[in-house]
């Protein structure tokens, strides 16, 4: 009997009247629903396009106006004589970045290795417990950590008139950074399969030497991955640095008082007035960053693709 | 005992980078110990209670944050209803759904896209668009929606994930019984998912605390008192953007490390809330 049902139930499914009456039931809603969730996963991609014409759109008129090589490359940005060159942000927003890799990366990649191969699995979670909080203090804390610790100290190691330099910011972005390097190449390090350090270790490798010599170069581009997320996070950064770099929009060297990319929007958008070239620049500023980071993208997609082939 | 056998260039080495690793790891442990112990030094003597039920009064000249914490609380509650029906439908759509791969990939390239734009752009273009264009006022509408773009990707990949998990015999043992696709969904497959969707929501809700850059010029600077329906459209600062104003445009550091503290305490009580859930949907 009861295989008899079954069976009807399998057959019907085919040809049968009884499923066909339910499908049709239940078909208005399916399709709705279907309709709904597609919708759904279309509003990350229709954001990522008006985002992107909105920004092309806002932001090629004043490069128009001004002319693309003087806006790139003009050294000056006065928005009283309406100088409008963003040649000095850009450096600076490319040497903070830099800066912030060269400290951020030792320390952070070190920190990776010391948590995946090293430490105790109950140090191990301390550590972990204090990258993540690390990552989850919101930017504008680091920030003010920075203005009040390290400013003065600098100043006064120095003997700057301010502190407020790029040195400043580059120590607030390394220390930024520095989660997602960690976890990322933390997670790229234990995915070595063991193989290859058991026959290191065969060979009579110290395991400082196999990690070193063997786990770190098969690990390399999920290693990679992560210092491009990092130079992401330290060029798109804002609020930090308005608090340490002084925002004047100097040629950059250490120390000196700089404006970044980032800062130069958050700082001048509260009174460049509505409908002026200054406003209209700093939506061309904007669109500056958002192409840096569209290539940072697009070249972490082709890491990501290549460590999939591999 | 290993180490006797090596020649003294080796040995140095093996002993070097033991040490730099243990330097690194407890500087990374230091870093975080020294940042939250000065928050709290300077912050905890001036977190009052006047500072936190009261709103800042010039006539009295005094400072208070409660509409700081509220506009918080407002954009929390505002993005979160919008993001959260939107970020799961879209989850379910890529793991569920979706037929065309080249539809998926192009979904997924998105949301990637969107978790790698810095905050300060979508301020940028929620400005323009919710102000400019739409023609609101700055407020936590505009801040709330800005954020609900920021934090989409957040939601899509948790929830993905958690999807993910979900067995696929339960999806057919439930399909075999004559379900059809969405109520299989609804009963089988969101149910065990659950866990993930939530540790999804936490971590998207200590990105709204922490964000300050994307609510600057959408949401705006006001220190005043409101309610949420009057908050919508006028200029309402959260816990961040006032911690900023009050530490560089006022000088008032105190409030700042206050604020600062409250903060932190936030982050602290987000992180332990996800890892425990974490831990329950790896049981």
């Amino acid at each position: 009997m009861e295989y008899e049902t079954v069976g009807a139930a399998v057959d019907g499914s085919a040809v049968g009247q009884p499923q066909y009456k339910v499908k049709s039931k239940r078909k208005p809603l399916e399709v709705f629903m279907n309709t709904l969730f597609f919708l759904c996963g279309m509003v990350a991609v229709a954001c990522v396009l008006v985002i992107s014409v909105y920004l092309v759109i806002s932001g090629l008129p004043a490069i128009l106006e001004i002319g693309p090589i003087n806006f790139l490359f003009g050294t000056r940005w006065y928005a009283s004589t309406e100088d409008f060159g963003i040649f000095a942000i850009i450096l600076t927003s490319i040497s903070g970045t830099a800066g912030a890799i060269i400290i951020g990366v030792p320390i952070g990649l070190m920190t990776a290795i010391f948590l995946a191969k090293v430490a105790n699995p109950k140090l191990a979670k301390v550590i972990h417990t204090a990258v993540e909080l690390l990552a989850g203090i919101p930017s504008v804390v680091y920030g003010l950590v920075g203005m009040i610790l390290l400013v003065p100290a600098i100043r006064v190691a120095f003997n700057l008139p301010s502190g407020a330099t790029l040195l400043a910011a580059i120590i607030v972005l390394s220390i930024m950074i520095l989660p997602s390097i960690i976890s990322v190449s933390e997670t790229a390090l234990r995915a070595v399969p063991r193989e290859y350090e058991e026959a290191s270790l065969a060979l009579g490798a110290t395991h400082i030497e196999t990690v070193f010599r063997v786990t770190v170069p098969a690990a390399r581009s999920g290693i990679a991955t992560a210092i491009v997320l990092g130079i992401g996070r330290a060029i798109g950064e804002a609020m930090a640095i308005i608090m340490v770099a002084g925002n004047v929009a100097n040629m950059p060297g250490l120390l000196t008082s700089v404006r970044f990319l980032t800062t130069a929007i958050a700082s001048e958008m509260s009174y460049a007035s509505v409908g002026s070239l200054h406003r209209d620049a700093l939506f061309s500023i904007g669109l500056v960053l958002f192409l840096f980071i569209m290539m940072i993208n697009v070249f972490l997609n082709v890491f990501i693709k290549n460590k999939k082939e591999a | 005992m290993e180490n006797r056998t090596l020649s003294p260039s080796r040995r140095l080495y093996d002993r070097g980078l033991r040490t730099l690793l243990y330097v690194c790891g407890f500087l990374t442990c230091a870093l975080l110990v020294l940042i939250i112990g000065y928050i709290f030094y300077r912050g905890v003597p001036y977190v009052t209670a006047e500072l936190l039920t009261t709103q800042t009064s010039y006539i009295n000249d005094t400072i208070g944050i409660l509409p700081n914490i509220l506009n918080t609380i407002y954009l929390v509650v505002l993005a979160m209803v919008i993001v959260l029906p939107l970020g799961v439908g879209a989850a379910i759509y890529l793991t569920e759904y979706a037929t065309n791969r080249k539809l998926v990939s192009i979904i997924e390239f998105a949301t990637e896209t969107l978790t790698g734009i810095p905050s300060i752009i979508f301020g940028l273009v929620g400005m323009l668009f919710f102000i400019q264009l739409v023609g609101w006022k700055t407020g936590v509408l505009a801040g709330g929606l800005t954020l609900v773009v920021m934090i989409l990707p957040t939601i899509v990949r948790t929830t993905q994930e958690s999807l993910k998990t979900v067995p696929d015999s339960y999806r057919e043992g439930s399909l075999a019984l004559g379900a059809g696709k969405w109520h299989m969904i609804r009963t089988v497959v969101l149910p065990n998912a659950i866990d993930g969707i939530v540790t999804g929501c936490i971590l998207a809700v200590g990105r709204i605390v922490g964000e300050s850059a994307a609510l600057l010029y959408t949401a705006g600077f006001g220190l005043v008192l409101n309610d949420f329906f009057t908050s919508l459209e006028s200029s309402s600062a959260s816990l961040t953007v006032a911690l900023y104003v009050y530490a560089s445009e006022r000088g008032e550091t105190n409030v700042a490390f206050a604020i600062a503290t409250i903060l932190m305490v936030l982050t602290l009580i987000i992180n332990l809330s996800a890892s425990l859930v974490g831990r329950k949907l790896k049981k």
